[in-house]
């Protein structure tokens, strides 16, 4: 019955199940995937999401927030004054109660987009991609990723420049001003407070517990596990079922796995994007041109030694002609 | 005395020489942009608003920069040892270039598909060449202050 609500009408099935309390009581459901276990392996592990089975009411974003609130950024206030003008307060402090969007206080939300008749909602978050440009290009080594395919920020050091935001294909971090080490350093000249995102519950993970949003569906929207297990999961249920995917090639391949029942480019068209939203197009590999180059860095020294060491047997053969001459 | 350590023999002496510290130098200037435009402070401190300069604000390309300097003097470095020898580039020079291709290269490394360095390796790894980097940047400067004054004093 709750699937047949307009999803126009001014209350949302989520705003339902918020209201209802479903969201924290979603263990009574029959289809959430509470009992899966996932299996302490050390092998990358990828997440699969089945969107046809999404209904958006929101419990994994509750979840998430239940989760991690205790390691929400926790500013001071007064910010201090930053130089030059231009650098911009990002203050979520206030507003922690925004779920319609990715915030320092927000790490997962729902996009929800009609196509073709149907309403997909999407859960959204870090891709956790293979070759992550914001763990790659962060200047200061504050975002890694883990050998099981984690993409974290290490919120103990990060100066918040907001960089893996700028690179990431899909801006996911999100900055909040007025916390983290930055404020030892050279708070008026350099940093601008810490980067927040999805972390995939890694606290969760060790003890071989699903991440907190995967454990709360109603649904059983989620599934994690191994990538090759997860991948070739994915891929059967498009090809049994018919459906279209998102993230395996995305980016260069991420370990978050989307399976629509419409096409990713009319989802893409229909999402409302912006700061927080991130789009749905298909993505090039950031980290492309650069790894291209790598080869030519890689081998430059040894170019040029076998350079100097050519010219030099040249210049001794020369003399040798000569003198014989 | 520190200075001719740094230096060495780091003086042209015919016109290959004079291309050759000419390509070193070039090398070294697009390294030093492309790597502090790795930070976040070109738009911020305005920089790339000034005209022509747009482009130290885009993290991709001044990293593919960064990587095409990099092999440019990694060229230079291979040559420079086969040819003339460590002891050439002084002991100084020879070891803050050694460090910064050291933990250059291996970032190169693990920003392939498929290579991963653990968080803390990940942060070490940074943090040294930076700190590399630094050094190398004060002490071209130190030397450049150097040379200057003495110039002056003559």
């Amino acid at each position: 019955m709750l699937k047949t609500i307009d999803p126009k009408a001014r209350f949302s099935r989520r705003t339902l199940f918020k209201a209802l309390g479903l969201g924290g009581a979603a263990a009574l459901l029959p289809e959430r995937s509470r009992a899966a276990a996932l299996p302490v392996t050390g092998q990358e592990l990828a997440t699969f999401l089945d969107l046809s089975k999404c209904i958006g009411c929101g419990a994994c974003v509750e979840a998430c927030r239940v989760e991690n609130a205790a390691r929400y950024p926790e500013p001071k206030k007064p910010f201090p004054k930053m130089y030059p003008e231009r650098v911009k307060v990002e203050d979520w402090s206030d507003k922690r109660a925004v779920d319609t969007r990715l915030t320092p206080y927000n790490w997962l939300f729902i996009q929800s987009a009609a196509v073709d008749g149907r309403e997909v909602h999407i859960p959204r978050r870090c891709m956790h991609c293979q070759n992550p440009p914001c763990a790659n290009l962060c200047p200061w080594g504050a975002a890694a990723r883990e050998a099981d395919g984690t993409v974290a920020i290490n919120q103990d050091i990060c100066l918040g420049g907001a960089k893996c935001r700028d690179v990431c294909p899909w801006s996911i971090p999100q900055r909040q001003t007025g916390a983290g080490l930055y404020l030892d350093l050279m708070p008026s000249l350099a940093g601008n407070g810490v980067m927040n995102k999805c972390r995939r519950c890694p606290e969760r993970v060790a003890q071989g517990k699903m991440p907190a949003c995967i454990e709360a569906c109603p649904q059983g929207v989620q599934t994690m596990g191994p990538r090759e297990e997860i991948v070739a999961q994915a891929k059967a249920m498009a090809r049994n079922n018919g459906g279209f995917l998102y993230g395996l090639e995305e980016n260069g391949g991420t370990n978050t796995l989307y399976l629509s029942p419409v096409p990713f480019e009319k989802l893409a068209a229909a999402v409302k994007t912006g700061p927080g939203q991130p789009g749905l197009a298909a993505v090039a590999d950031v980290m492309g041109t650069s790894n291209r180059l790598a080869w030519a860095v890689l081998l430059a020294p040894l170019a040029g030694a076998a350079g100097a060491l050519l010219s030099g047997a040249r210049k001794m053969m020369g003399r040798k002609e000569d003198s014989n001459g | 005395m520190a200075d001719r350590r740094l230096s060495g023999s780091f003086v042209a002496s015919s016109a290959a020489g004079t291309v050759r510290l000419g390509f070193y130098r070039l090398a070294a200037a697009a390294l030093a942009v492309s790597g502090v435009a790795q930070m976040p402070i070109f738009k911020r401190y305005y920089i790339a608003d000034i005209p022509g300069m747009a482009w130290t604000g885009d993290f991709l390309f001044t990293h593919a920069l960064h990587y095409a300097a990099a092999a440019a003097l990694l060229f230079w470095l291979g040559w420079r040892l086969a040819a003339r020898g460590a002891a050439s580039l002084g002991r100084g020079r020879l070891a803050l270039l050694g460090l910064l291709a050291l933990t250059g290269g291996a970032h190169v490394l693990s920003n392939l598909p498929g290579v991963s360095l653990s968080p803390l390796a990940a942060m070490l790894l940074d943090w040294t060449h930076l700190g590399a980097a630094m050094a190398l940047g004060i002490a071209a400067l130190a030397m450049v202050f150097n040379r200057r004054s003495r110039t002056n004093r003559r």
